[in-house]
């Protein structure tokens, strides 16, 4: 068993927070994805819940031990860095085999170890190397078995796929994915780049300027953003945001049209849509808006058109067989039940 | 484009021209007096003294043998050795541990410090020599190895900082980290990770502590009377030799220090932030 709950964990760089009272529980076995822009603080709590960084205050709880104060050796962690840190006097073998000798593991039992996660990371080739002789995505996944190899209960990742080129990394984001799947750890993985956490996750933690500001399932994430942060930072392209003249009686009037929203005391609200919950229709309903499209680009699969409805402008993705050109006037009609509001502190008015 | 860059302004090549002429100039002025020193040194007494020189020498030893034969050159070599070797260890054993500091930790006054420590450079050793032989005798240390020694180590422990400073910089802190998460507590992950990446680093700064020990001739000639090191004893007893005697005895000091120098030449370079290699 080795879940995490961190308590009320903050960190202070000096005059910084780097992380105001944090509190997360990553179930046994779970793939939890740390998601957030750089510098909101997700390596400072991976390095506490590892132990190279010590928390200003607050716990950290691995299954039932609490561990703030433990070394990293005694955590029964693994880590993976943004850098590999393969280490470049060792053999590929020899690195795998690291964490195994410091452990006394019998010498039969780390060559079939070694063998065995050097066989899942497709390295088994690579064994007498050392880390100058390998390109930038076999020392990734050296790093990997070597996290693999002495089977840790909780293995925290750091970026690990961000230095690779963009194929790369959707290879290794789906290996990953799988070996993860199939190995019994808890996994907490830091990234900055949303669409790796949406793949990956069993559940995304999303953490904007030391807080988490939201912590469920990829499609929760996307569908019913906590905060217009959240809505904001996922998304490609992005959510819209819309202002709401309240009218009273849960009435708002949005661009010209009169919209059925949550009932609110604040004189403003904001609606949010994303732009492919937004049908270009031919007739006029109620509660519809008037666009004037700005630009069109086409992606293939659909186009991205670019409005502006009453001086806001307002992304729509439509299918790819539709005619519009800039200039055009378009019908705009949102899906009423993928709208969401946001009142002026941005959190969710249901 | 490609004849843009091609093309040489009159400035630029006047420019690239003193550069080259400083080049040359600066090689000579090192290369001719060394030259001229083993080139004498391998000469016999009398192609010393004659004139016009020969271009090559004529590679006759007998100032060489004659001078290592000399009374006294044998002990003093013996001496130079063991206070350099001493300085050596000292300097490492004190200086590497500094400069792991400096390299991993925050503390306060650390610039400072690392201003301090090459500031001992800067502090006139003539100024110290008097407090410090009467020092050395209160307590006995004076006319020892051990005490020439811990000057030299003095001297020495600057570089010794600076440079381990910069070889504990090069390696990063996640290889360090990477091996704590792996099972190392700190001294396991400095002996296992860090020790095997830093140690050509580790020995070169050795011998340049050697070097400069091996070198020193002013606190050496002050601090030590019967058991003198080779460049204290040669500025005592070379001062009225005969001239082929003094350039085999300059030859004995300089070539050790060359070559050391020359081997490590990489670390001093990487000291200064230049270049690695
Ligand atoms: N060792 C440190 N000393 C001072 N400030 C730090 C240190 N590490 C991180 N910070 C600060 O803490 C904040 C969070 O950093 P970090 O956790 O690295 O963000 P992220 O990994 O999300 O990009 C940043 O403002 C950063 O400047
Ligand atoms: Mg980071």
């Amino acid at each position: 068993m080795a879940q995490i709950t961190i308590k009320q964990v903050a960190k202070q760089f000096g005059k910084t927070h780097a992380l105001h009272s944090i509190d997360l529980t990553v179930a046994d076995k779970e793939f939890l994805v740390l998601l957030g822009a750089s510098g909101c603080g997700k390596t400072t709590l991976l390095r506490i819940v590892a132990g190279l960084e010590t928390a200003t205050t607050g716990e950290v709880w691995i299954g039932d031990r609490r561990v703030d104060k433990l070394a990293p050796k005694d955590r029964g962690i693994a880590m993976v860095f943004q850098n590999y840190a393969v280490f470049p006097h060792l053999t590929v073998y020899e690195n795998i085999a690291f964490g195994l000798r410091m452990s006394k593991v019998a010498e039969s039992e780390i060559d079939k170890r070694v063998k065995r996660t050097a066989g899942l990371m497709h390295i088994d080739q690579l064994l007498q190397r050392y880390s100058g002789q390998l390109s930038g995505g076999q020392r990734q996944r050296v790093a990997v078995s070597r996290a693999l190899a002495t089977e840790p209960d909780v293995i925290l990742m750091d970026e690990p796929l961000s230095n690779l080129d963009a194929l790369l990394r959707m290879e290794m984001r789906t290996e990953l994915k799988s070996i993860l799947a199939e190995s019994d750890t808890t996994t907490i993985y830091v990234t900055h780049d949303q669409v790796e956490a949406m793949s990956m996750a069993d559940r995304i933690a999303i953490m904007h300027e030391g807080n988490i500001v939201q912590a469920t399932s990829p499609v929760e994430v996307y569908r019913n953003p906590a905060t217009r942060f959240v809505g904001s930072f996922i998304g490609n392209p992005p959510m819209n945001f819309l202002q709401a003249k309240n009218l009273g009686d849960g009435w708002f009037d949005v661009c010209g049209a009169r919209m059925q929203g949550p009932r609110h005391d604040a004189s403003e609200l904001e609606l949010a849509v994303r732009p492919e919950d937004i049908n270009s229709t031919d007739s006029h309903g109620e509660g519809d808006w008037q666009g004037i499209v700005k630009v069109v680009e086409p992606l293939g699969s659909h186009l991205q058109v670019t409005c502006v409805v009453s001086d806001q402008q307002c992304r729509v993705v439509m299918d790819s067989d539709v005619i519009v050109k800039p200039g055009d006037t378009v019908n705009l009609a949102p899906v009423a039940e993928r709208v969401r509001w946001y009142d002026a502190n941005g959190d969710r008015v249901q | 484009m490609s004849t843009e860059s091609t093309v040489v302004t009159g400035n630029q090549r006047i420019a690239k021209w003193s550069v080259n002429i400083s080049i040359v100039f600066l090689c000579l002025w090192v290369l001719v007096p060394i030259y001229l020193l083993i080139a004498n040194t391998f000469s016999s007494p009398a192609e010393v003294n004659a004139f016009p020189k020969r271009i090559y020498p004529s590679f006759d030893t007998e100032s060489v043998r004659f001078f290592m034969n000399f009374y006294g050159v044998g002990s003093a070599l013996w001496n130079s050795f063991k206070v350099a070797c001493l300085t050596m260890i000292m300097s490492i054993a004190v200086g590497a541990p500094a400069g792991y500091a400096l390299s991993r930790f925050e503390f306060r006054g650390k610039n400072t410090f690392r201003v301090l420590v090459l500031m001992t450079r800067a502090f006139p050793l003539p100024l110290l020599a008097l407090p410090l032989a009467v020092m050395f005798i209160k307590v006995g240390l004076d006319d020892t190895v051990l005490g020439l020694a811990i000057v030299h180590t003095v001297l020495a422990l600057p570089f010794a900082v600076l440079i381990t400073f910069s070889l504990f910089s090069g390696v990063p802190v996640e290889l360090e980290e990477a091996a704590w998460t792996l099972g190392c507590n700190r001294l396991q992950a400095f002996i296992k990770v860090i020790f095997p990446l830093v140690l050509p680093g580790i020995a070169a700064s050795a011998i340049f502590a050697f070097v400069i020990s091996w070198n020193e001739v002013f606190a050496a000639a002050v601090l030590t009377i019967e058991h003198r090191t080779l460049p204290a004893f040669l500025l005592q007893s070379l001062d009225d030799a005969p001239l082929h005697l003094k350039f085999a005895g300059g030859a004995v000091l300089v070539v050790p220090a060359l070559i050391f120098i020359f081997m490590v030449r990489k670390y001093l370079f990487s000291m200064w932030g230049i270049a690695n290699r």
